[in-house]
């Protein structure tokens, strides 16, 4: 907290606060409001007199009632949903056994791998989506859930690995050693001690990889092609965007329930997330 | 039968040979603490017992059994850590029954034996507790029920007391050797802190930079020190020491300096021949120093100034400067000095020691 004179706490911690919020929230704010919003008011120039771009007197539900009526929305809700979870699953197992392994496990060629598997994750999707369409096509799993459940993995195991193999770090050696004198072997220390100990970084990687692979959109785009196979970030992009016209009501109707799953996926773990990206472990 | 005998056992890093060929018989029921400063190599060899460390030669047996091999979950010891290391998401009742558990003991037996060291160790009112609510002497207590609930082989003991403070340490201190002595369990304990050492051991191992420098019970170290390292180690204040030639005149041998001329004892005039001539290292006692009176003889005694006087209660610490070296001597509660005072000092002759210059071993 910023100590002494009233003013001083306006102009250095309220204010900049203030203007932070507005700066952060503001076009979840635009996204309510359109998507209330009837045509007729959306689509006014703004200099005519009745010109009101942050509020409306007269809401509607018609975008909704679009969204889930006239286009496939819930399944691409559920298609999201599904891929999200099940590349998550792998990711964190994969990258929960990796992270330990190379943090606790003196094989020679850890720290070379530990960074290897750094900067397979920095490659950016961009330029991986071309060899990785390539494996889908040959694969014949190109247009289903698969293509984007095996793919997502290239990117969250190196993520996972690297986030738990950070957090493994910070639990003291001695927890494991303990147990081990305590008569577990190596992977009942791990079961017992070491992963009920890691919660929230655990936790952490998983939010995280929960929301990149809800968000993604590039490998989204690209392998998957009829509506009812594809995700929210595609499906509201490409079904609501046609030609270069813009449907904003349903589109920011769209955003807004395609954003709601991680905001509740962020809430409900907030306290843990936080403690798992800045916290360690007291024995 | 659970005695200890490490045998000719050394452990290479990388770059750094960290223990040199240590040897080491611990008789069962025997309590042994190393002790040294940091990097000496003693949690090292204690880490070596325990099978967190691989043996990059020599042998280590557990009841007359090699254990090199062996992973920890087999050796049957109990280690307790300096950061007490008790499992955070347990509470203090599965802390202790962990190991229990692990080596599949009924519910019935491990509640008995959870809840008789619960008693001894007085942490009955904290078993639903998780650690982090407890204190750092209520932690450590934790550690040692954890290791005593499972009745091993061997304790291992690693600086265990070097997070509390000097009170809580003293009294933990007291407990451990009550809970060794009602047990009379094989214990190795490693410290850097010589008091501990003395306090608590029935052999004090001395190691400096991976090789011991003497075995022996707690006064055996501190009355005959086998080299100068000892010497200066066991004992608070420290050993004074000071650079002198031997020179034998008339038949007695003498010690000198610039600032003080000794008489050299005859017990250890006799084995002063080779040294004759020669530089050695005087070595004595603040509490075999004394002010001296007329009674004093010149050549048991030398003068010195008063630099700092620390008054204890039931001594005074003098911190003296003769000559070029610095001096600490304890003297009577009584005795009035003022900083910069000149004084003599007379020395308990029982207590002089002498040391090699070159190779440092006790003459």
């Amino acid at each position: 907290m910023i100590e002494g004179a009233v003013w001083r706490r306006w102009v250095f911690f309220r204010l900049p606060m203030a203007i932070f919020l507005i700066f952060l929230l503001f076009p979840f704010y635009w996204m309510i409001i359109t998507t209330f919003r009837p045509d007729g008011e959306l689509y006014i120039p703004w200099y005519r007199a009745n010109y009101k771009p942050f509020w409306t007197w007269n809401p509607t539900t018609a975008h909704l009632k679009y969204l889930f009526g006239e286009t496939t929305f819930l399944i691409w809700m559920w298609n999201t949903t599904f891929i999200a979870v099940v590349a998550t699953a792998i990711s964190l197992f994969c990258g929960v056994l990796a992270g330990y392994a190379l943090s606790r496990l003196n094989f020679r060629g850890a720290a070379l791998l530990g960074t290897t598997i750094f900067i397979t994750y920095l490659v950016p999707q961009t330029l991986l989506f071309i060899p990785l369409s390539e494996i889908i096509r040959t694969y014949s799993l190109g247009d289903t859930p698969w293509s984007l459940i095996l793919s997502y993995p290239t990117f969250l195991i190196p993520f996972c690995t690297w986030l738990m193999m950070g957090y493994f770090k910070s639990v003291p050696k001695e927890l494991e050693e303990c147990a081990r004198i305590d008569g577990a072997a190596r992977w009942q220390a791990m079961l017992y001690i070491i992963i009920p100990v890691a919660v929230p970084g655990i936790l952490s990687a998983m939010i995280f990889a929960f929301t990149l692979s809800w968000n993604e959109f590039i490998y989204a785009l690209v392998f998957l092609s009829s509506p009812e196979q594809k995700t929210v970030p595609v499906g509201v992009i490409s079904e609501l965007v046609r030609g270069d016209v813009f449907f904003w009501g349903p589109l920011m109707a769209g955003a807004l329930f395609g954003s709601i799953p991680v905001a509740i996926a962020y809430s409900f773990f907030v306290e843990q997330y936080v403690s798992g990206v800045t916290g360690s472990v007291k024995g | 039968m659970s005695n200890v005998t490490i045998r000719q056992v050394h452990k290479h890093y990388a770059d750094f040979h960290a223990v040199k060929g240590v040897s080491l018989e611990i008789k069962d029921k025997e309590f042994v603490v190393l002790v040294g400063p940091s990097g000496c190599g003693k949690t090292t060899t204690l880490r070596m017992v325990a099978g967190l460390e691989t043996i990059s030669e020599g042998d280590i047996m557990i009841g007359n059994k090699i254990v090199n091999e062996l992973p920890p979950m087999d050796r049957d010891i109990a280690m307790v850590f300096q950061n007490y290391a008790l499992y955070p998401h347990m509470t203090v009742y599965d802390n202790m029954a962990f190991g229990l558990k692990m080596r599949k003991f009924d519910k019935a037996e491990i509640a008995r034996r959870v809840n008789n060291a619960a008693d001894i160790l007085d942490i009955k009112d904290h078993l639903t507790r998780k650690p982090r609510m407890l204190s750092g002497g209520q932690r450590q207590r934790v550690a040692l029920g954890r290791a005593i609930v499972r009745n091993p082989k061997v304790f291992l003991f690693d600086e265990p007391l070097s997070n509390l403070d000097a009170k809580l340490r003293v009294q933990m201190r007291v407990e451990i050797k009550k809970l060794h002595q009602r047990l009379a369990t094989t214990s190795i304990y490693v410290t850097h802190d010589q008091v501990e050492a003395m306090t608590l051991g029935d052999r004090v191992v001395v190691m400096k930079d991976g090789l011991i420098q003497q075995v022996g019970e707690p006064l055996e170290l501190y009355n005959n020190p086998a080299n100068r390292y000892v010497a200066g180690f066991i004992g608070s204040p420290a050993m004074n020491f000071a650079d002198t030639m031997i020179e034998e005149v008339g038949g007695a041998v003498y010690a000198t300096n610039p600032t003080m001329r000794i008489r050299v004892p005859e017990q250890i005039a006799a084995r002063m021949g080779p040294h004759k001539g020669k530089p050695a290292t005087l070595g004595i006692r603040p509490e075999d120093l004394h002010m001296a009176s007329g009674a004093d003889p010149e050549d048991l005694s030398f003068e010195a100034v008063v630099e700092v006087a620390e008054q204890l209660g039931a001594e005074i610490i003098l911190d003296l400067k003769a000559g070029g070296s610095a001096m600490v001597a304890s003297v009577e509660p009584t005795v009035k000095v003022k900083p910069q005072q000149k004084i003599r000092l007379g020395i308990n002759p029982a207590g002089l020691r002498f040391f090699d210059a070159t190779t440092e071993a006790a003459i």
